[in-house]
């Protein structure tokens, strides 16, 4: 997407009117958390005005938000400009190197090419969402035992991609490792720690 | 990407009253890897509207039919590669949706937007003024064209993309289409259309039609099965040449025979001459030889795709020898 696509967010005036009333410093004024009872299974409705804008509840690692967005707006660009859960990153932003992978209902996907309206009443899982407190998950702690990066950037991916993995298959051998983590490329080209990465840490998952 | 308005009608009675009567204006959206993740951020394509039907339940699940599995076209790919009830009625599905793309690309993706997916053409993808966008030229066929067609190409020489195509048109498999008006039932082998029947779309499919349900048979008792894919990469990649391959044997002689190519024509297509090669025949070196060199028959190459000619033959040759 080019960056002139990328609209300046507003925030709508009912969305000011409840944010202000509810949100809480932490969060960007365009979001609204609700309570965790609300934001499932609703589809997204087309703001006051613009159709062509959807305001869009959905449930981020357990916290539920409602936003407004244009409707050119992806999954990962909500979560990285709108949410500021930067941990998911965008490479190409073509569905081609993975570094975007969030789990949307139990499932791996891109996030660059889920719109962020598709998302609307799904509960979504980030790499913020992994570590309880300073306690690393096991998957991560395999990643940081072998170096199972060089850069980084395309870590939070590689790490999305084992869970979805392990989350189906705990005790995977190395050549189903191979093929469920072939959507997420690395250019450091870490393949061989980010594989020990991956059985060491379905190792740890079971322990 | 020029913005769009966007809805999620809750029938798909609904659906199809959104749909209007040109391509591209109104358009359906199931996972969106390829008309929102392809053509809208390639500016291929600008919709006013996108009508999204991935939710629709009407649209989702395997079902058992008479004989047959009936799969609703939002099925996602992942659930299908999954089902252990296709893994038992269609392996040859389970096994052709098993290569599509990546992990993320299936959980993403469905079924009908597998088989209604646009072409890969580099030409397409880089919006150069072709017949797939309303021009009056293939550049492919004096261009660059290692990628294309070698059977039945003209006046575009694109190949389709689908892995899960030639599995359903091997199983005998129907497509169910509904809109507005009514609904019909077209047997994917003439779901598919080739430039010469209509050189701006790959299927039949009207504009204000939904592809709702694939009805696929069961595979017929005795019989194995295979799809065998070669790629530039190993993984997460089209095929350059792909085959689905099922053979009903007795005592080891071949009583009835498929094989349908992908990523060689601009339809699935089904090498019936090498289906006919092998009738009668015991599986092995010599008949699956015979049926790679019939597979390609009549194949014409562009200027630097004749390599597909060679190993469509070895594919489909290794295809059948793991089958006997």
């Amino acid at each position: 997407m080019a960056n002139d696509d990328r609209e300046k967010l507003s925030v709508s005036r009912r969305a000011f009117l409840k944010g202000g009333a509810l949100a809480t410093g932490a969060l960007s004024s365009t979001l609204i958390p609700l309570g965790p009872a609300e934001g499932a299974d609703r589809a997204p409705e087309a703001t006051d005005l613009d159709p062509r804008r959807s305001k869009i509840e959905l449930k981020v690692n357990g916290v539920a938000y409602r936003v407004d967005v244009p409707n050119t707006t992806t999954l990962a660009t909500l979560l990285r400009e709108e949410l500021h859960l930067t941990g998911t990153k965008v490479g190409c932003d073509r569905m081609q190197c993975g570094a975007c992978t969030v789990h949307v209902n139990g499932r791996s996907v891109y996030s660059c090419t889920v719109p962020a309206v598709d998302a609307a009443g799904t509960e979504v899982l980030t790499i913020e969402g992994l570590a309880k407190g300073d306690t690393l998950h096991p998957i991560q702690q395999a990643f940081v035992e072998h170096s199972g990066f060089q850069c980084g950037f395309c870590t939070s991916g590689q790490i999305m991609s084992t869970k979805a993995l392990l989350d189906r298959n705990p005790q995977p051998t190395e050549d189903e490792a191979r093929q469920a983590l072939s959507g997420n490329l690395c250019r450091c080209s870490a393949y061989k720690k980010i594989l020990e990465s991956v059985m060491t840490a379905s190792r740890l998952s079971r322990a | 990407m020029e913005n769009f308005s966007y809805s999620r009608p809750a029938t798909l009675k609904e659906a199809t009253a959104q749909l209007g009567k040109e391509h591209g204006k109104i358009a359906i959206m199931a996972g969106g890897t390829d008309i929102y993740g392809g053509e809208m951020k390639d500016n291929l394509l600008a919709p006013e509207r996108l009508v999204h039907i991935k939710h629709l339940k009407e649209l989702q699940g395997i079902r058992q039919g008479t004989g047959s599995l009936r799969i609703g076209a939002s099925t996602l790919l992942s659930d299908i590669v999954e089902s252990p009830v296709v893994q038992k009625q269609a392996p040859l599905l389970a096994m052709a949706a098993g290569k599509i793309g990546t992990l993320q690309i299936r959980n993403m993706g469905t079924l009908g937007g597998n088989l209604c997916q646009r072409p890969r053409c580099w030409y397409y993808r880089n919006n150069y003024p072709c017949y797939k966008h309303g021009g009056n030229a293939c550049f492919s066929a004096i261009g660059e064209n290692d990628q294309h067609a070698i059977l039945l190409g003209g006046p575009s020489f694109i190949v389709h993309p689908s892995d899960s195509a030639p599995a359903l048109v091997a199983l005998g498999a129907s497509a169910r289409i509904v809109s507005g008006t009514g609904e019909r039932t077209v047997p994917l082998d003439k779901f598919f259309v080739t430039p010469r029947e209509n050189v701006r779309r790959e299927n039949v499919l009207l504009p204000n039609e939904i592809l709702a349900e694939i009805d696929v048979p069961n595979a017929p008792a005795g019989s194995k099965a295979i799809y065998v894919k070669e790629m530039v990469r190993e993984v997460w990649d089209f095929a350059l040449c792909s085959v689905a391959a099922m053979v009903t044997l007795k005592d080891g002689v071949v009583q009835d025979a498929r094989i349908v190519l992908g990523g060689v024509a601009p339809v699935p297509y089904r090498a019936v001459k090498a289906e006919a090669a092998l009738k009668g025949k015991t599986l092995d070196e010599a008949s699956a030889t015979a049926a790679g060199l019939a597979a390609v028959d009549g194949a014409r190459p562009l200027s630097k795709n004749a390599y597909k000619i060679p190993l469509t033959q070895a594919v489909v040759k290794r295809a059948l020898l793991s089958l006997a």
